[in-house]
């Protein structure tokens, strides 16, 4: 598979201070990436980086296979970026802005024309064509931003928290977006909301104090998110001690008067057991929900099990 | 590059600072205009009879330029503080540094594109001697090397503030500063001139003292070099400044 984006070993250094500490990313052809860290954890210093607006202190970025740092213009022609706070011109229009971009990117004439008019239909920008674009609202602005980074067609998109400070229509709105970018470039797209990694992403890295902590799939992390608990209620509930006999139940909570919550062993799940038992015995199950961990915990647990063998 | 220029010229436009810089500075100027016109035609009679009296071009056109010199040093500190600082403010540059662009090609688009702005103010001013052709004869060399003059003090004005502008992110402090270090480099010769001969290094530092001569119509290489020098000097270390960011963050 070709790499589109390639970065070995990349590390920034701000005097004393390390930012970030040999990152190695990787990036194919129609991958999204969710670049993943708690805030100051060094993830806009690594987009920095990756979009060439900042020069790593060693390692090396290739894009499409051409050095970053070494022939930064030719690179660049191949690089979308929004950094955090999209940058954007407010006195010109929607339509205005674009074509400079546009140009800013090496096209012209009718390419420029088709190109601008397509990035304002897959934006959804049609209607604030016309409209300056510091009267729009915050989810428009931002949608222009991602418009910016896509006019060219580049190889790799790279977003910066593209959803931060948005209401959550407008989130979902531009989750829509990108996952519609997602189909034509390969992206990759920083934050710190993990819902949005699982929704958004084929493959994760988690980043905390400038180091790489995880980097797999989204399914590998999912499977990480696999708890051993379910959450039962039932009508005519039985005593606890019934429930604790199922085979493979561990051990039982009692959350209220007909809510439970049962832990078993990972191997041995008594989910069928508990169903077909609940039908025998006329307990008239009402919910059964097989809890996972959040990604919140798997998170907390991957940053803290760093910790903890620093530490030691 | 030239991208950037034009889109730094079409933004000027859009905001009312450029029309009121160029109406105001019209304003002014034609009244000091009107005013050399009116002493001039007042003294004429007494001084035709004087051989090799100063003429039209001495005495109407020269000033005006020399004026013309003083607004633009006041005006360009105002068109130059935004170049970079608000760009900065905004946070809209890697909009620019993360485009195929170099940190030359940044710098120089922004410079073109202000130099064209006060470039057109310059042309709208040296209308008014124009119409002196109307009534009378002048100087066209000599209004030809004032406006070459204004031109090289234009393009130096910019690189200055260019430079000061990508320094901070406050186009206040820019335009202040600016403003400051143009001034100080157009009066830096009084220090020359109050006697101490050991100091005429000053004089050859000044602004001023460049554009005189090339006002009078005489137009020397050391001048031309100087503000060529100014202007390059300044531009490059803009263009230090910008790849200097991309290197230490």
């Amino acid at each position: 598979m070709t790499k589109l984006l390639e970065a070995n070993n990349l590390g920034k250094r701000f005097g004393q201070q390390t930012a970030v500490s040999d990152i190695n990313i990787h990036l194919s052809r129609g991958d999204v990436l969710g670049f993943l860290g708690p805030n100051g954890a060094g993830k806009s210093t690594t987009m920095k980086m990756l979009s060439g607006n900042l020069a790593p202190t060693h390692g090396q970025i290739l894009i499409n296979g051409i050095d970053l740092l070494e022939q930064p213009k030719q690179a660049k022609a191949h690089i979308g970026y929004l950094p955090e706070t999209p940058p954007l011109y407010r006195e010109l229009t929607v339509r205005e802005f674009l074509v400079f971009c546009g140009r800013l990117n090496l096209l012209a004439g009718k390419p420029l024309r088709i190109a601008v008019d397509k990035v304002i239909e897959r934006c959804g920008l049609g209607d604030v064509q016309h409209r300056l674009i510091g009267q729009l609202s915050k989810g428009f602005q931002q949608r222009v931003g991602i418009a910016q980074a896509i006019v060219h067609h580049p190889a790799v998109v790279i977003l910066d928290e593209p959803t931060s400070g948005l209401d959550p229509i407008q989130i979902r709105d531009i989750r829509h977006l990108i996952r519609e970018v997602a189909n034509e470039h390969s992206v990759i797209l920083s934050t710190h909301i993990l819902p949005e990694v699982q929704m958004l992403c084929d493959r994760v890295q988690i980043i905390a104090h400038g180091e790489l902590l995880f980097s797999d799939s989204i399914d590998a992390l999912s499977k990480q998110m696999h708890a051993s608990s379910l959450q039962v209620q039932l009508a005519h509930a039985p005593s606890v001690r019934e429930l604790s006999a199922i085979a493979g139940v561990v051990s039982v909570q009692t959350i209220s008067d007909s809510t439970f919550r049962l832990h078993y062993q990972p191997d041995n799940d008594p989910t069928e057991r508990l169903v077909s038992l609940a039908v025998a015995k006329g307990w008239q199950l009402r919910q059964l929900v097989a809890e996972q961990h959040s990604l919140e915990d798997v998170f907390m647990k991957i940053v803290q099990r760093e910790e903890i063998s620093k530490d030691a | 590059m030239l991208n950037l220029a034009r889109n730094e010229l079409y933004r000027l436009f859009l905001s009312p600072l450029a029309w009121v810089i160029l109406a105001l500075s019209q304003a002014l100027l034609a009244y000091l205009f009107l005013s050399h016109l009116d002493y001039f035609m007042q003294i004429q009679s007494q001084i035709a009879a004087i051989p090799g009296a100063p003429g039209v071009t001495e005495m109407i056109v020269a000033p005006l330029l020399g004026n013309a010199a003083i607004v633009l040093l006041l005006i360009s500190p105002l068109i130059t503080m935004r170049l970079l600082a608000e760009e900065r403010r905004n946070e809209s540059l890697p909009l620019l540094t993360s485009a195929p662009l170099t940190a030359a090609g940044v710098v120089m688009g922004k410079f073109l594109g202000s130099f064209a702005f006060l470039l057109i103010l310059l042309l709208m001013v040296l209308l008014m001697p124009l119409s002196l052709l109307l009534g009378s004869h002048i100087d066209l060399m000599q209004l030809a090397s004032g406006a070459l003059g204004l031109l090289l003090l234009i393009a130096s004005f910019i690189a200055i503030g260019l430079f000061l502008s990508s320094l901070t992110r406050q186009p206040a402090i820019a335009a202040v500063a600016t403003f400051s270090l143009l001034f100080f480099l157009w009066i830096v010769d009084w220090a020359g001139q109050s006697g101490h001969n050991d100091a005429g290094w000053l004089g050859w530092l000044s602004l001023l003292k460049h554009f005189e001569p090339l006002l009078q119509g005489e137009l020397y290489t050391s001048d031309v070099a100087y503000y060529l020098i100014v202007t390059v000097t300044f531009l490059l270390l803009a263009i230090r400044k910008l790849d200097n960011e991309r290197l230490t963050g």
